[in-house]
């Protein structure tokens, strides 16, 4: 590698602790990201995803307990820091568009006073007039009117509350952005639009991206890598173009050949079974209850991610010649 | 051929405001049938604000128009007498958005499936009941066993969307309203749902009213299209030759906009122009033409329907050389 890893995430374990038992939501994740690169995130709901980017941002609350791991961005590992320090880690080293972020700017505050809001608790030697220029700037970058500073958030469209959050996100350049389901409630032409916004704003700050999401349509037109997530394993990762050309785990292969496509019109092929419980995983492979390909070995024996020829990495008893 | 659902020149008109009146036109002038004898899935496309779950809500009967009427099985809906209500009621069902908010989280699934059928007097023993639930399970895909007894909570949001279906189901409806039945669920559960609602149409014999902004699902499922654009239609036709041919400059943005699960079919390099204000909204002519790249000075002019083919309709001037069409044959031109 030519570059050095902006994050490195190793073996992170998060579990949440139930009156039904403890769950564990992530289970021993690891990947790497350069600087400017792009990782899509994806698997079913409950599959462990938005718990990985809360545990990277160090949200977690309880029930649930980050167990184990490290999440090194840029050097420094976030698990080792202080609260406080963390506080200040948030938005100027890692930077989170949650689910539904338009929703969660502030109905009362005018989007300048948000924007000013975020500058301020990273910066106390700031001028007013300062904050206020890079503010305006900023919501420029992002395509929208410097005029946005002086609105409330009543009065924007789904699309441009979308864009201000990610104009709030970038504010301090942040090395790594992770964004969850950024365009979930945005129609097509909307959801274009905001996804070249952080495409066009992520070249320039050079920051690395994690899409989480399970829209596999948004990971083919935006991201460089993939990770596939099941019952809170990562279980391949793979560059854009092998997972939708040859993808290797079986629940990789069933997840694109359940899409839509224009060639195959009328065929609808879904995964067979269910998602399990997190509270009752079955013992090994975690998919071996739905695989078509599941072995003696995979109901006993948990496969490890391990790293392929090509670059890939794989969790799955059928890819054993790992290189690692 | 008798038409189950018809609606004529229908107009919404929302507005508010006591002193300054100002008013929001949701679906301008759409006329629209749908066939007794031939249950076919019709789809209804846009983007927010479109106008789509208007259309929805007056079919269903919770809104009136403002102008126009709407036909069911040739009565007046708006002026349906009681036992003709309760028929309209039970033959026309919904499906909706969101399988997390339509629940009532303290009754079991026995319970929502059973109040129909109590209501409308479909069955005259429980054990009578049960089998009609069982059989509507059964339809959607869904094992009784694994449902039946447990409460909305217990269930995964594709589960709970095939009960929606299901419940819709027990009554043997003619037409089912789906607005946005996939758009909350999985990917991998998606399939199986839409595979539900075909072949609710392939072999109960429903129509299909698919409401949605997701016109890959849509090029999928039905057999035609109509698609909206701030309550105006755009244009319409059977589903593969306006998504594989879009000729309207708003159908082809929106097809360029579709992010194909194909690292080889790239998004569009069509610049799109952002939204502009809602003031032009009740501009007289093409809706569009403020965001449209090809705008002309006569656009300020409503365009007429131009036929460009046998199952093809667009409203716009460039698609002059094509001959006009009344707007209210509109349905004429849909493949069933």
């Amino acid at each position: 590698m030519a570059e050095n890893p902006v994050l490195e995430v190793s073996d992170l374990r998060v579990s949440y602790y139930t009156d039904a038992g403890r769950a564990i939501a992530l289970d021993g994740a690891s990947l790497a990201l350069r600087p400017g690169e792009k990782l899509g995130l994806v698997g079913e709901s409950g599959s462990g995803k938005s718990t990985m980017a809360l545990a990277m941002m160090r949200m977690i609350k309880p029930p649930g307990r980050i167990e184990n791991g490290r999440v090194v961005v840029a050097g420094t590992d976030l698990m080792a820091l202080s609260e406080e320090q963390m506080l200040k880690a948030r938005l100027s080293r890692i930077a989170y568009i949650p689910q539904g972020a338009m929703n969660s700017l502030n109905p009362v505050m005018r989007v300048g006073a948000q924007m000013a809001d975020a500058i301020k608790a990273h910066e106390t030697r700031s001028s007013k007039a300062d904050i206020e220029e890079r503010c305006r700037q900023t919501l420029e970058s992002v395509d929208l009117k410097r005029s946005v500073f002086e609105l409330y958030p009543h009065e924007l469209s789904g699309g441009m509350k979308q864009r201000v959050c990610i104009a709030i996100d970038i504010l301090l350049k942040p090395r790594l952005i992770i964004a969850d389901e950024p365009t979930s409630a945005l129609d097509v032409v909307t959801q274009r639009q905001v996804m070249e916004t952080i495409n066009r704003v992520q070249k320039q700050i050079g920051a690395a991206v994690i899409l989480i999401g399970h829209d596999m349509g948004l990971m083919a037109q935006f991201v460089d890598k993939v990770a596939v997530m099941y019952a809170g394993r990562l279980v391949e990762i793979s560059s854009v173009r092998q997972i939708f050309t040859n993808p290797l785990h079986p629940y990789a292969q069933a997840l694109i050949s359940s899409l839509p496509r224009l060639e195959n019109k009328g065929v609808f092929q879904g995964i067979p079974g269910l998602a399990p419980s997190l509270l009752r995983l079955p013992g090994g492979c975690a998919f071996h209850p739905r695989c078509s390909r599941a072995m003696e070995k995979c109901r006993t024996v948990r496969p490890n991610l391990l790293d392929q020829t090509d670059g890939r990495s794989v969790a799955c008893h059928l890819f054993t010649k790992g290189v690692s | 051929m008798a038409a189950l659902m018809e609606l004529m020149g229908v107009t919404k008109v929302y507005s508010r405001g006591l002193v300054a009146r100002t008013t929001t036109v949701a679906l301008r002038d759409v006329s629209l049938t749908l066939n007794q004898e031939e249950p076919t899935i019709m789809t209804v496309a846009g983007e927010s604000g479109s106008g789509k779950t208007t259309l929805a809500m007056l079919l269903l009967g919770f809104i009136t128009p403002t102008n126009g009427t709407i036909l069911y099985k040739g009565r007046d809906i708006s002026r349906l007498s009681g036992d003709e209500k309760v028929t309209f009621r039970r033959e026309v069902q919904a499906v909706f958005q969101d399988p997390f908010a339509v629940f009532n989280p303290f009754y079991t699934v026995d319970h929502l499936l059973s109040v129909p059928i109590r209501r409308f007097h479909l069955a005259r023993t429980r054990n009578q009941a049960r089998d009609r639930m069982v059989e509507a399970l059964t339809a959607v895909g869904l094992h009784p066993d694994d449902v039946l007894g447990r409460f909305p909570h217990q269930l995964s949001g594709g589960q709970r969307q095939r009960i929606n279906v299901a419940r819709a189901l027990v009554l043997k409806p003619r037409l089912l309203v789906a607005d946005e039945p996939v758009s909350m669920v999985d990917a991998s559960l998606r399939a199986s749902i839409l595979e539900t609602l075909r072949g609710l149409q392939r072999d109960h014999g429903v129509s299909i009213l698919y409401i949605t902004h997701d016109l890959t699902t849509a090029y999928h499922i039905s057999r035609s299209i109509i698609v909206l654009y701030r309550g105006s239609v755009m244009e319409a036709g059977d589903t593969d030759s306006v998504i594989t041919t879009p000729e309207h400059p708003y159908t082809r943005l929106l097809i360029d906009s579709i992010p194909w699960p194909d690292v080889d079919r790239r998004w569009g390099e069509t610049k799109i122009k952002a939204k502009e204000g809602e003031a032009g909204d009740n501009a007289p002519g093409c809706k569009f033409a403020s965001r449209c790249p090809f705008a002309m000075d006569k656009c300020k002019v409503t365009p007429p329907f131009f036929r460009l083919a046998e199952h093809h309709a667009a409203s716009c001037y460039l698609m002059e050389k094509h001959p006009t069409m009344d707007s209210a044959q509109l349905s004429d031109l849909l493949p069933t």
